[in-house]
């Protein structure tokens, strides 16, 4: 209580010295003041009236607070725009726009980062290790307007033009999978024989595949369908079942598998209240009872120490729910295509939605508004997964040298149950204050991925308000960004000391 | 997992001979003389040191340098105001300024190896590329070093004092910390940037270094807390040594470390930040030249004039690339617990060693 307290006197100051500053900086009636215009007299005196410019500003900026204070009675105001508008609504459009640009990347940054980090701290010193090392840090350095563009190029534009004449050329195979044969090889690794074979493997497998989805113009008419559901389904359930519980645990196995099974079974209906019910909630709606389904299977299969096995059939049901959203968005793919406002080239490289698009539909507009978040989102996780690789590969490196890993061990627990249990959850701790933290500098930092995309959200706002001197503009974005970090700083600490017992908040001694 | 277990075999039996090797090295030498050491043998690191030094250099020697009243004279031909005239020659679809750097030979239908008049181009008005890109990396390399010395010394200074003296002082200190840090930087550039934009790159270094310690200070602060309760801070004390030479002589050298490790990284992020205000027209402005500058103003050409595009974006990855390799060489080299992989020889020298020694017995 007593750090929010002082956490709000440090806003108040930051947001009083930041308004001085910026009114003191800029004169917003200077465009006017030049223009040779007849009504320009007149508008300078509306405008003085409106943002009370004739009040000086360190007694405007009371004014000004005075409606922000309103936030605790719920009804907060901003005051005004140049242009007359209300900020609060600006800002009430402009936020999730943002939020949407931010989460998805933040997401993807996160799971790919942790997994990549941790399996490079786990082949440490390895030829994988390096060249992890090596991509990371060059990620690290790019900047994103320059990725941007490049993406836009040859991701985009390349990818549309591909889709005419959906035929990848045999060249291009063998790249991908020389590629993704050193990639699996090298995650996996072990004697030379071994990464050999697997090599081997994966580059066979990986030409096969591509040949088929050219063959079979999937590209174009891309979908899952029910038996590589199924198939899928299987993989995903041994997969989970082996990370949370080894195979060896046969009712696990057995909860997982079942769970496949009544995925595969509730393929139809599904597709049923996907077409006559389309809305966010009934999705929501539907994970939900595939939560509760993995609950009641897996305490149906456990007889003993239910909770691990309820959680990982819960894990596969979400896993295959979602696989399943994946399979109906690929169908909406074709009729996408389709539409004349997509005529064919579904990758955009610019804008948060296609105006053109018939909104009306569900499906299709919840297609287009991920089809624009692809280049963005890709742009962002490069730039920021590179952080989360390095962070995880060294805590987790400082974890497997602490003494409880050691005894872990010693007592004879499996290699799996010790990475899993014991060191993948010590390097979460640290790792939550970090995403926390990074969570809301990526909010602020978001105004120059939004101007290269063309994105409308608070970065535009902001840009806009700097450069016709908008000052109530320029505090709401201000006044929203840093209450968020500092709102993210409290979060991270309080997290931390309740993740970790012997941090305690406050502990000055 | 059977990999991992094998692994665990490997490692427990080489552990002790794996020490002996690691204490016999560090025989005899100085904390200094150890963390070069381990410095040195950090490859990448290495090269990132002799890239970064080419590169500053390469880039400062290559235009006209003012020092006071003394002007010397750049190796390059062109100067940033110069205007040649386009070339339009031999570029492809018509475009003009392409550049004339080339690499292939003459026998596979190039123009042969050679630089040429414009190795990077020309820009719409004719002016030479190169010459362009070596301003703009001039100012960039400039804004990091001002922004690393800086940040570093604020962040230093706030974050041991709050450190070591903890209480009150440390509560005073650390509130102004969260204070900066609510100010978003890229907010509180773009408000200077766009105002007084036209101070020039020294101004808009200054105060990025101003607002850049933040993160800085925070982890010197948690270093000095943490070596402040250890036994040899407290035998100083009892010896009657004073706050300051505690600070300078005992804890300082032992956070040194942390200290300079951030501040690589707070100098690659400056380099990202800096051309970053200045893609969005809020850093260095239009008639000074800056990486970010460059590339947003060629930006939309990309398609037609690809090289207005690449040439600034390398620059911009091959500085930032090599700081952040010195920063993690020397994480690895100030790291106590860092053990250096062994290679083979050292092994079987250590076995030969170790066999002689039991012979002895």
């Amino acid at each position: 209580m007593r750090r929010l307290g002082i956490l709000l006197v440090i806003l108040f100051g930051s947001s009083f010295i930041l308004y001085n500053l910026a009114a003191i900086s800029g004169d917003p009636l200077e465009a006017l003041r030049t223009s040779s215009s007849p009504s320009a007299k007149q508008q300078m005196v509306t405008l003085t009236r409106e943002l009370q410019l004739n009040v000086p500003p360190p007694l405007r900026y009371f004014i000004w607070l005075r409606g922000v204070l309103g936030l605790f009675i719920g009804q907060i105001d901003f005051g005004n725009s140049r242009s007359g508008q209300s900020v609060s609504t600006l800002v009430q459009h402009a936020i999730p726009v943002t939020i949407r640009l931010v989460t998805m990347a933040t997401i993807v940054a996160i799971i790919l980062g942790i997994t990549v980090g941790i399996v490079t701290a786990l082949r440490q010193y390895s030829r994988f290790d390096y060249a992890m090392t090596f991509v990371s840090f060059l990620m690290y350095s790019l900047p994103v307007f320059w990725v941007a563009v490049l993406l836009k190029q040859y991701l985009a534009i390349r990818f549309n033009t591909f889709l005419q004449n959906p035929q990848i050329p045999f060249g291009w195979i063998v790249v991908f999978s020389i590629a993704s044969g050193i990639f699996w090889s090298g995650v996996i690794s072990g004697s030379r024989k071994r990464v050999l074979k697997i090599f081997g493997a994966v580059f066979v497998a990986n030409v096969l595949l591509l040949e088929l989805l050219s063959a079979l113009k999937w590209f174009t008419h891309p979908g899952l369908g029910p038996i590589i559901l199924f198939g899928a389904g299987i993989g995903t359930a041994v997969g989970v079942t082996q990370l949370s519980l080894g195979l060896n645990n046969k009712s696990g196995l057995k909860a997982s598998l079942a769970m496949a099974v009544l995925s595969l079974i509730a393929y139809y209906p599904s597709q049923y209240i996907f077409k006559h019910s389309p809305h966010i909630t009934t999705i929501l709606l539907m994970a939900l009872f595939t939560l509760v389904l993995g609950a009641g299977v897996g305490w149906a299969f456990a007889k003993i120490d239910r909770g691990p096995v309820m959680r990982t059939a819960m894990i596969t049901g979400l896993i295959l729910a979602f696989l399943t959203l994946l399979d109906k968005l690929m169908q909406t793919w074709a009729p996408y295509m389709a539409t004349d406002a997509v005529n064919g080239r579904p990758v955009p490289t610019i804008g948060q939605a296609n105006a053109l698009l018939d909104q009306s539909n569900f499906w299709l507009s919840t297609l287009d508004t991920l089809m624009h978040l692809v280049l963005p989102t890709i742009a962002l996780t490069l730039i920021s997964f590179a952080g989360y690789v390095r962070y995880t590969r060294g805590t987790l490196l400082e974890v497997l040298n602490a003494d409880y890993i050691r005894t872990a061990r010693a007592k004879g627990l499996t290699e799996r149950t010790v990475i899993m249990r014991h060191a993948f959850r010590n390097t979460l701790i640290p790792l939550t204050t970090i995403i926390v933290v990074d969570f809301a500098g990526i909010i602020g930092g978001a105004i120059i991925t939004e101007s290269v995309f063309g994105w409308v959200g608070m970065g535009t706002l902001f840009r806009q308000a700097i450069s016709s001197f908008d000052l109530n503009l320029l505090m709401a974005v201000f006044f929203i960004t840093a209450s968020l970090s500092v709102l993210a700083n409290l979060i991270a600490d309080l997290l931390y000391s309740a993740l970790d017992p012997r941090i305690r908040v406050g502990a000055g001694k | 997992m059977a990999i991992l277990k094998r692994k665990k075999v490997e490692i427990s039996s080489t552990d002790a001979s794996e020490n002996a090797i690691a204490n016999k090295e560090t025989e005899g030498l100085s904390q200094r003389q150890i963390v070069f050491r381990r410095f040195v043998r950090h490859r990448a690191a290495m090269i990132s040191v002799f890239t970064l030094i080419f590169l500053i250099l390469f880039v400062y020697t290559a235009l006209d340098f003012k020092i006071g009243p003394w002007n010397i004279h750049g190796w390059w031909k062109y100067k940033v105001e110069d205007l040649p005239e386009l070339r339009y020659k031999d570029c492809p679809n018509g475009n003009v300024g392409c550049p004339t750097f080339s690499l292939r030979p003459k026998f596979l239908g190039g123009s042969g190896f050679g630089l040429g008049d414009h190795p990077f181009g020309q820009d719409d008005i004719g002016r030479d590329y190169f010459a362009l890109v070596m301003k703009g990396a001039q100012r960039s390399l400039m804004v990091m070093f001002i922004v690393g010395i800086i940040g570093g010394t604020i962040g230093t200074v706030v974050g041991s004092i709050s450190g070591y003296f903890r209480g009150t002082v440390d509560a005073v200190l650390m509130r102004f910390t969260d204070f900066i840090i609510t100010i978003p930087t890229i907010i509180i550039g773009s408000v200077i940037g766009f105002h007084f934009g036209n101070l020039g790159a020294t101004f808009l270094a200054l105060y990025l270094g101003l607002f850049a310690w933040t993160g800085l200070s925070r982890l010197v602060r948690g270093e000095f807390l943490k070596l402040r309760e250890l036994e040899f801070v407290d035998a100083a004390r009892v010896a009657g040594a004073s706050n300051r030479r505690i600070i300078f002589k005992h804890i300082l050298p032992n956070a040194v470390g942390v200290i300079i490790v951030s501040v690589t990284l707070l100098m690659s992020g400056a380099i990202l930040l800096e051309t970053a205000l200045s893609y969005i027209g809020f850093g260095v402005v239009a008639p000074d030249v800056s990486l970010g500058l460059l590339i947003s103003q060629y930006q939309d050409s990309f398609t037609s004039r690809p090289w207005l595009f690449w040439y600034p974006g390398f620059f911009i990855i091959a500085i930032a690339l090599s700081v952040n390799f010195i920063g993690d060489g020397l994480r690895d080299a100030f790291d106590p617990r860092q053990r250096r992989r062994l290679s083979l020889k050292d092994r079987r020298a250590a076995r030969i060693e170790s066999s002689d020694s039991k012979g002895g017995e």
